[in-house]
């Protein structure tokens, strides 16, 4: 595979949350082609029985005490808000009426 | 005597002597800033009279932009975040004000973190000080540079896939990737999570473990933070590697390795041996595969952890007639390309389909490459290679070709995929006098070991030259 399809690229951005230009669509069903052509190297190799690592600790099930500790304030919280109103993030109606 | 001349150490023992202020230092390394960074472009934000009022007691670290600071705002050189101001400090950054240290300024970086030569910032690109028409490495080139043109003495970068080691490399000075889990991440902006580990960058060894120290230790707000104590870091500073094995890994000097990078890293390895290091060949037999599962794997974290910027709670908003149409203006707006790339690349590997022959199986290869580590640290106490298979390259030469960038970071993605600690100190001037970088590779908390074979390095190979600005 050297090449995304039209439809390849514009359903990965659907799914990313992107709207990409028309032009942008093209660069990178060429670049994402040839990078994925370059990832495809790792099946070259026999993983059938190797377990993943998607983390190098060891670490599990990391807790803290459940007690009630100082939190940033509402106001902290919502500073950098792009639009607050009422002390709430606000965003387009979701909900349809009716 | 100039401020921006001394090593950290010099001024922390002036400052503690009381032979020197904080506000001199900082009125020094300010003096510095503007009389070269007009040239450099290292810092995003700078601000002598907040850094004065704030001065502390202890130097001053310029910290990357993608650490959050309150009081400074935290961009990660992103249209994103362009005005965002933390409401609290990173652990790192809580550390070193409690230790008396002010914030010096904030770094120029690659996007997000996401690039190798500092040229993926929204905003301008850093020139390295030792030929501006050249790039200073990335993602942490404004932190790199900053200490290479004696803007500041010490700074911290982060480091994902060779993010502060690549940088110091192409500036000609020293940078530490501790182990997975030794800094915390708190206050870190996500780029790759099981991957990213935030570090010092300084112009000596020995700056090194003085900085360490200061971030170094157990974070209970970050639930990766390793509970063992950190060492005193500098009681390592001797220059001693009688008995110590050195292992050259032999994929990490084949094809694309430039010569004289290649006949600088065996020479500074000979100085080693000299001091009566043993040096033998060994193999990592999956280092071909690296870079492979390595693209996959961050750009399929970066896809998740990227979610959250979508103009709601902060950042920047565009409007949409609904709310996914605002969350796609948004992102559309505010990601530079190399980001929407990896959020692109990341959501495909991740993606119905693909899941297991792309992510699942980059997840296998990690194993694998772990496991090459864990064999080869059985016969040898630490690795030598390069830090980059070149020296730092010019302007514009990759950003077209983002497998030709990808490729930068051959010798260094390895380690953050294994979480080991690696430690890249200047070794020599290319014949166009550039810096080459020496990557000392060692086991998991084996910090305290690298810091001594590079300061056992350091003291065989005299003092560094410094960039002519």
């Amino acid at each position: 595979m050297e090449k995304l399809s039209q439809e390849q690229v514009e359903h990965v951005a659907r799914l990313a949350r992107l709207a990409l230009r028309e032009e942008e669509k093209a660069i990178f069903a060429e670049q994402l082609g040839q990078i994925l052509a370059y990832a495809a190297k790792i099946r070259e190799l026999d993983l059938a029985n190797v377990e993943p690592t998607a983390h190098v600790l060891g670490l599990t099930n990391v807790t803290r005490p459940d007690e009630v500790r100082p939190s940033l304030s509402q106001e902290e919280v919502l500073q950098n808000g792009p639009e607050v109103q009422d002390g709430y993030f606000r965003v387009p109606r979701i909900v349809e009426e009716g | 005597m100039q401020i921006h001349e001394l090593t950290l150490v010099e001024a922390t023992d002036m400052l503690e002597r009381g032979e020197l202020s904080a506000a001199e230092v900082i009125n020094g390394l300010y003096d510095r800033i503007e009389a070269v960074e007009e040239k450099i472009k290292a810092f995003l934000e700078i601000d002598r009279e907040r850094v004065l009022r704030e001065a502390g007691t202890q130097v001053p670290v310029a910290i990357k932009d993608n650490i959050c600071t309150r009081g400074w705002k935290t961009t990660c050189a992103s249209r994103m975040l362009a005005n965002f101001h933390p409401p609290y400090d990173a652990t790192v950054v809580a550390r070193l004000r409690r230790q008396g240290h002010a914030v010096l300024g904030k770094t120029n970086m690659d996007e997000f973190a996401m690039g190798s030569s500092t040229e993926y910032s929204a905003f301008y690109p850093t020139r390295n000080p030792w030929d501006t028409e050249r790039v200073p490495g990335g993602s942490s080139g404004g932190s790199a540079a900053a200490v290479a043109a004696g803007e500041a003495l010490v700074a911290l970068g982060s480091d994902t896939g060779g993010s502060i080691r690549l940088p110091a490399a192409f500036c000609g000075v020293v940078g530490l990737k501790p182990t997975y889990g030794r800094v915390s991440r708190f206050g870190l902006v996500a780029y790759a999570s099981s991957l990213d580990q935030i570090g010092p960058i300084t112009r000596t060894v020995a700056d090194c473990a003085l900085a360490l120290n200061w971030i170094a230790g157990h974070d209970p707000l970050d639930s990766t933070s390793l509970p063992e104590e950190a060492p005193d870091y500098r009681t390592f500073l001797r220059p001693d590697v009688k008995g110590l094995r050195v292992g050259l890994p032999r994929e990490y000097f084949g094809e694309g390795l430039d010569s004289e990078v290649r006949d600088a890293v065996l020479a500074a390895v000979r100085q080693l041996e000299a001091g009566g290091a043993k040096v033998e060949e060994v193999s990592l037999p999956h280092t071909e595969y690296a870079l492979a599962a390595y693209y996959l794997i961050a750009p399929a974290e970066a896809s998740s952890n990227l979610a959250r910027y979508d103009g709601v709670r902060y950042g920047l908003r565009a409007e949409g007639e609904d709310v996914v149409q605002l969350f796609s203006n948004t992102r559309s707006r505010g990601f530079g390309p190399e980001v929407k790339r990896r959020i692109m690349l990341g959501t495909y590997a991740l993606s119905a389909g693909y899941y297991d022959a792309y992510y699942l199986n980059a997840l296998r290869v990690r194993t694998l490459i772990r496991r090459d580590f864990d064999r080869v640290f059985e016969k040898v106490d630490v690795l030598a290679c390069p830090t980059s298979p070149t020296v730092a390259f010019r302007l514009g030469e990759k950003t077209d070709d983002p497998m030709q960038m990808y490729l930068s970071d051959i010798y260094t993605v390895t380690v953050n995929l294994a979480g080991l600690p690696a430690l890249s100190v200047p070794c020599a001037l290319n014949s166009e006098g550039l810096p080459i970088g020496l990557q000392l590779i060692g086991p998991p908390l084996a910090e305290g070991r690298l810091l001594q074979v590079g300061y056992a390095y350091e003291e065989a190979r005299g003092p560094f030259p410094r960039p002519r600005i």
